[in-house]
C-alpha cells in the first residue's frame, strides 16, 4: 500500500517536472512567430531554449517509462485509449526537435519559413493535447473492463477538455514568456514583457473557470472534501499565480519564473491529489478504473525501481541545475548555434 | 489488414528508421571524444577543425535519432498494450532505467556540447563528449538487455496472468544480452569507422585537407579494425547461441528443412515456405551449418519440418536478411584488411580510397539486415516461447493504426531524405576554413 502510494506520487511528480521544464520550451515555441520579428530575434529565442529542450524532453520519456515500469496496465490502457492524441503529440515533438537543428543549415527564405512553422506547430500542439488528455483523465475515459476504448477522438475533444487544453497552452506560454524575460534584452525583451502582461489576466480567468468547471465535470473534489487540508494545494497554486503578477510588476524575472514553476506544479498536483489513488478512471464503470492498487507492478519491481529513481533522479536534477546555470545569462549573438 | 499486421509494419518501420541514425551516434561520439581530447592536449587546431567538421555531422544525425526514439517508447503503449501489460513488470523497468540512467545524461550534455564552446574550457568541453559517448553506449546496453529478454526470457515467473520479475541480476547478466551488446556495439563502432574513413577517403582523393583527413582516416581505422574483429567473433558466438536457444530461427536463417547431421549451408538458397522446400539451392557446402551452429561438422541440426507450422518464422525474409548480413560482412572484412595494410600510403592507392567511399552504406545495410534477421526470425513470438505477437497488439481500430502508419511513412520519409541530404552535403563541403574556427 505504502509502496504503491509512493509510486503514485512519484508518477505525478515526474509529470509535474516535465510540465515545468519542457513547458517553457513549448511556451517559447508558441510565442516564436509572434515575438520573433527579425531573424536575430528568432535565433535569440531558439538559443534561449536550444541547450535545454532535449534534456527537458527526457522528463516525458521518464514519465512514460515509469508509468510502464510501475503501472504496466495503466501504461497499456492509457496509451492505447489515447492513441490518436498521443500520435499527434509524437509527430509534433518530432518536427519540433528536428527544426531547431535544421533551420539554420540552409540559407533560404522558404526553407527557414518551413522550419519556423514547424517550431510553432510542434510546440503548441503538445501543450494543447497534453491539456486535453489530462482533463479527460480527470473526467474519466470511456473504456471497458478489457481496456477497450468506447469513444472516439470527438469524445475526447469535449468542452471541459478543450478548456483544459487552453489552460495548458496559456500556462506554458506565460511560463515561456517569463523565461524569455530572463534570457533576452532590449526590444525583444520589451515585447516579451508586454506579452506577459497581456497573458496573465487571460490565464487567471481561464484557470478560475477551469477550477470551477472541475467541480461539475469531474470527481476530483471528492478527495478534497474528505481531506479539507488538500484545499491548501489550490490555495498555494492561486497564491503562486498571483505571485507571478507581483513579480512581473517588480520586473524580477527569475522570481516570476519560479512562481510560474510553482503554479504549474500546483496545477498538476491539484489533479493528482484529486485522482488518488486512481491513475486512470473509467467513465463507464468505476470497477474498470485503474488505480495504484489494482494496476501496479510486483513489489520486487516497485522496490528496485524505487532504488533506481531515488539514486538517479537527484543526480539528474543536480546536473540539470548545473546546465541551467551555465546557460542562465542573457543570450547574445555569441550564443547562436555555430555552423 | 488487421491491427496486428499494421502494428508490426509500423513498429518495423519506426525501429529500422531509428536505427539508421543510432549506430553512428554511438561510434562517432567516441571518435569525436578522442579527436577533441587530442586538441585539448596538444592545442593543434587541426584536431579542433576535425572535431567541428565531424561534430556537425554528428548533430544532424543525433537530432533524427533522438526524435525517432520517443516514438519507439510510446509505441509499446499505443500499439502493443497487451504486451506492455504482460511484461511491463520486467521490460518496463528496463526502459525506465534506460531513460533515468542514460538518456538524461546524453541529452543534457549534448545541449551543453552544442552551445558550450565558449562557456567551457577545451578540456571540459572534450570531457562532455566523453560523457555523451558513455551515455550513448549505456543507453544501448539497457535497451539491448530488454531486447535480449524478449528473445530469451529469464528471471521471471508467471503470476497474476503476467510475467513478474524474480531475478533482476539474471536478466541483466544473461548470455544473450551480453552477446547482443558486444555484437551490436561493435557493429555500431564499425559503421562509424567506415563513415569517417569513407568521408576522409573522398577528400583525400581530391587532395583536400590531406593532413586532416589522413589523421581522421587512421584514427577511424584503429577503431574499425578492432571492431571488425569483435563483430565477427561475436557473430560466430551469436550463431551458436541461436542454435541453442532458437532452433526455428537458425533453421529459417539457413532455410534448412530436414533435420540432419552434417547439415549443409548454401551460398544461395531461395526457400518456398508453402511447399516446405527450397526452390533454388546453389553452392552446397556439406557440414558448414553444423559447424557454424554447433562448432562440430557432424552435429545434428533441427530442420523446419520438425518445428510446428505455427511456430515457424517467415523463412524467406529471415534467410535473405542473414545472407545479406554475412555477405556484406565478408566484403567489409576484406576492405578493412586492405585499408589496414595500406594505411601508411593512402594517397598512392586511389582504388582503395574509391572503395572506401563506396563502402559507406555497407555497414548500415548490414546492421539493418541483422536486425531484420533477429526480429523477424523471432516470429511468431513477441516474447520467445511465452507470448505470441498475435496476442500482443492493442485493442485499437485498424483505421487508427493505418492513419499513424501513413503519417510515419510520410514524415519519416521526408525527414530521412532531408537529413541524409544535409549530411551528404556537409560531408562533401569539407571542414570550415581555418579563419572561421573558434
Ligand atoms: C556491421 C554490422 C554487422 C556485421 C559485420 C555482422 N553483424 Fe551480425 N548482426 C548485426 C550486425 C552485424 C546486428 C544488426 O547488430 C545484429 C542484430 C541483433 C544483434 O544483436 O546484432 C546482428 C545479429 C546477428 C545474428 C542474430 C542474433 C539473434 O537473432 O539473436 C547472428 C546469428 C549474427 N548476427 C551473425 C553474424 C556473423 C556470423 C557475422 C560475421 C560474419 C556477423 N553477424 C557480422
Ligand atoms: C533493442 C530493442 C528492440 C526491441 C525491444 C524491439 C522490439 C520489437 C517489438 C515489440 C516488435 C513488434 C512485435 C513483433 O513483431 O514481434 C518488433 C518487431 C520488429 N523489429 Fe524490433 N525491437 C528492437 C530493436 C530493433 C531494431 C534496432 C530493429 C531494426 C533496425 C528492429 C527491427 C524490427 C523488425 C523488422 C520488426 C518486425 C518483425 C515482424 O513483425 O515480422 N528491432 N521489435
Ligand atoms: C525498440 C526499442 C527502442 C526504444 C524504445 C528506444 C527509445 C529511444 C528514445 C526514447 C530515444 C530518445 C532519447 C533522447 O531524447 O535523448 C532514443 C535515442 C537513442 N537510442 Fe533508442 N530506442 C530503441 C532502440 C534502440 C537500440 C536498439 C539502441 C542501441 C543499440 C538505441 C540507442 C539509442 C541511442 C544511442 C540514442 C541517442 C540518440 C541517437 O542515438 O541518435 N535505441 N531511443
Amino acid at each position: 500500500m505504502v509502496l504503491q502510494s509512493t509510486w503514485f506520487f512519484l508518477w505525478g511528480l515526474l509529470w509535474a517536472i516535465f510540465f515545468i521544464t519542457d513547458g517553457f520550451d513549448f511556451g517559447v515555441g508558441t510565442l516564436y512567430p509572434f515575438l520573433g520579428k527579425s531573424d536575430t530575434d528568432k535565433r535569440t529565442m531558439i538559443a534561449a531554449i536550444g541547450p535545454l529542450w532535449d534534456g527537458n524532453e527526457v522528463w516525458l520519456i521518464t514519465a512514460g517509462g515509469v508509468t510502464f515500469a510501475a503501472f504496466p496496465k495503466v501504461y497499456g490502457v492509457m496509451f492505447s485509449t489515447l492513441y490518436t492524441p498521443l500520435m499527434l503529440i509524437l509527430f509534433a515533438l518530432i518536427i519540433r526537435g528536428v527544426s531547431f537543428e535544421f533551420r539554420d543549415q540552409i540559407v533560404s527564405p522558404v526553407w527557414t519559413r518551413v522550419w519556423d512553422t514547424a517550431i510553432f506547430v510542434g510546440s503548441v500542439t503538445p501543450a494543447l493535447l497534453f491539456g486535453v488528455a489530462f482533463s479527460n483523465i480527470f473526467m474519466g475515459i470511456p473504456f471497458n473492463g478489457d481496456g477497450v476504448f468506447e469513444g472516439n477522438l470527438f469524445t475526447l475533444l469535449n468542452p471541459y477538455a478543450l478548456a483544459g487544453g487552453t489552460l495548458f497552452v496559456l500556462l506554458f506560454t506565460l511560463h515561456g514568456a517569463l523565461w524569455l524575460c530572463i534570457k533576452t534584452q532590449g526590444d525583444l525583451q520589451k515585447r516579451t514583457i508586454k506579452a506577459a502582461h497581456t497573458l496573465w489576466p487571460i490565464l487567471l480567468v481561464v484557470a478560475v473557470t477551469f477550477l470551477g468547471a472541475s467541480w461539475f465535470a469531474t470527481d476530483l473534489y471528492g478527495n478534497y472534501i474528505a481531506q479539507p487540508v488538500l484545499f491548501s494545494i489550490i490555495a498555494i497554486t492561486v497564491a503562486a499565480l498571483l505571485g507571478i503578477r507581483y513579480f512581473i510588476h517588480k520586473e524580477a524575472w527569475f522570481k516570476a519564473w519560479f512562481a510560474s514553476c510553482a503554479t504549474i506544479f500546483g496545477a498538476t498536483f491539484f489533479g493528482i491529489a484529486g485522482l488518488f489513488p486512481t491513475l486512470f478512471p473509467s467513465s463507464l464503470d468505476a470497477a474498470f478504473s485503474l488505480s495504484a492498487f489494482n494496476a501496479s507492478s510486483s513489489t520486487l519491481t516497485l522496490k528496485i525501481m524505487l532504488g533506481v529513481v531515488l539514486i538517479f533522479i537527484p543526480v539528474v536534477i543536480a546536473y540539470q541545475i548545473w546546465a541551467y546555470s551555465v546557460f542562465s545569462h542573457k543570450v547574445t549573438e555569441e550564443d547562436f548555434y555555430i555552423h | 489488414m488487421d491491427v496486428v499486421m499494421l502494428s508490426r509494419l509500423q513498429f518495423a518501420a519506426a525501429t529500422m528508421f531509428h536505427f539508421l541514425f543510432v549506430p553512428l551516434t554511438l561510434g562517432l561520439s567516441l571518435l569525436l571524444a578522442i579527436m577533441e581530447t587530442r586538441y585539448a592536449k596538444t592545442g593543434d587546431k587541426t584536431w579542433l577543425r576535425m572535431t567541428q567538421f565531424f561534430g556537425k555531422l554528428f548533430l544532424i544525425n543525433v537530432a533524427l535519432g533522438v526524435v525517432t526514439g520517443i516514438t519507439l517508447e510510446f509505441q509499446f503503449g499505443t500499439n502493443w498494450s497487451r504486451y506492455s501489460e504482460y511484461v511491463g513488470d520486467i521490460f518496463g523497468s528496463l526502459l525506465a532505467i534506460e531513460a533515468t540512467a542514460a538518456f538524461f545524461l546524453e541529452s543534457t550534455f549534448i545541449g551543453i556540447w552544442i552551445f558550450g564552446w565558449k562557456k567551457l574550457s577545451a578540456r571540459a568541453h572534450a570531457g562532455v563528449m566523453w560523457l555523451i559517448a558513455f551515455a550513448g553506449s549505456l543507453s544501448s546496453v539497457w535497451i539491448l538487455i530488454a531486447n535480449a529478454w524478449m528473445q530469451h526470457p529469464v528471471g521471471y515467473t508467471i503470476r497474476n496472468g503476467r510475467a513478474e520479475l524474480t531475478d533482476f541480476v539474471a536478466i541483466i547478466t544473461q548470455k544473450y544480452a551480453l552477446l547482443e551488446m558486444t555484437h551490436m556495439l561493435s557493429a555500431a563502432y564499425m559503421y562509424s569507422a567506415f563513415v569517417v574513413m569513407g568521408i576522409s577517403a573522398y577528400h583525400l582523393l581530391k587532395r583536400q585537407e590531406v593532413d586532416l583527413f589522413t589523421r581522421a582516416f587512421r584514427l577511424a581505422l584503429i577503431l574499425g579494425t578492432i571492431s571488425t574483429a569483435v563483430v565477427t567473433l561475436s557473430g560466430d558466438m551469436h550463431g551458436v547461441n541461436v542454435t541453442e536457444n532458437q532452433p526455428a530461427k537458425l533453421a529459417a536463417m539457413e532455410s534448412h528443412w530436414e533435420t540432419s547431421t552434417r547439415a549443409p549451408s548454401f551460398l544461395l538458397a531461395i526457400p518456398d515456405q508453402k511447399n516446405e522446400k527450397n526452390l533454388i539451392e546453389i553452392g552446397r557446402i556439406p557440414g558448414l551449418l553444423s559447424l557454424l551452429g554447433k562448432h562440430d561438422i557432424n552435429a545434428e541440426i533441427i530442420g523446419l519440418n520438425d518445428i510446428p507450422k505455427d511456430e515457424r518464422p517467415p523463412v524467406l525474409i529471415t534467410s535473405l536478411a542473414f545472407r545479406t548480413m554475412v555477405s556484406s560482412a565478408t566484403l567489409m572484412i576484406f576492405l578493412m584488411i586492405w585499408a589496414f595494410v595500406k594505411r601508411n600510403k593512402l594517397l598512392e592507392h586511389p582504388r582503395l580510397l574509391m572503395a572506401m567511399v563506396c563502402a559507406i552504406p555497407l555497414p548500415l545495410i548490414t546492421i539493418e539486415a541483422g536486425w531484420v534477421l533477429s526480429e523477424v526470425g523471432r516470429q511468431p513470438w513477441i516474447v520467445y516461447g511465452l507470448m505470441k505477437t498475435s496476442q500482443a497488439a492493442s485493442p485499437v481500430a485498424s483505421s487508427q493504426v493505418l492513419g499513424s502508419l501513413i503519417g510515419f511513412v510520410v514524415v519519416y520519409g521526408l525527414l530521412g531524405f532531408v537529413g541524409f541530404w544535409l549530411m551528404i552535403k556537409h560531408a562533401k563541403n569539407g571542414p570550415a576554413p581555418v579563419s572561421s574556427t573558434l
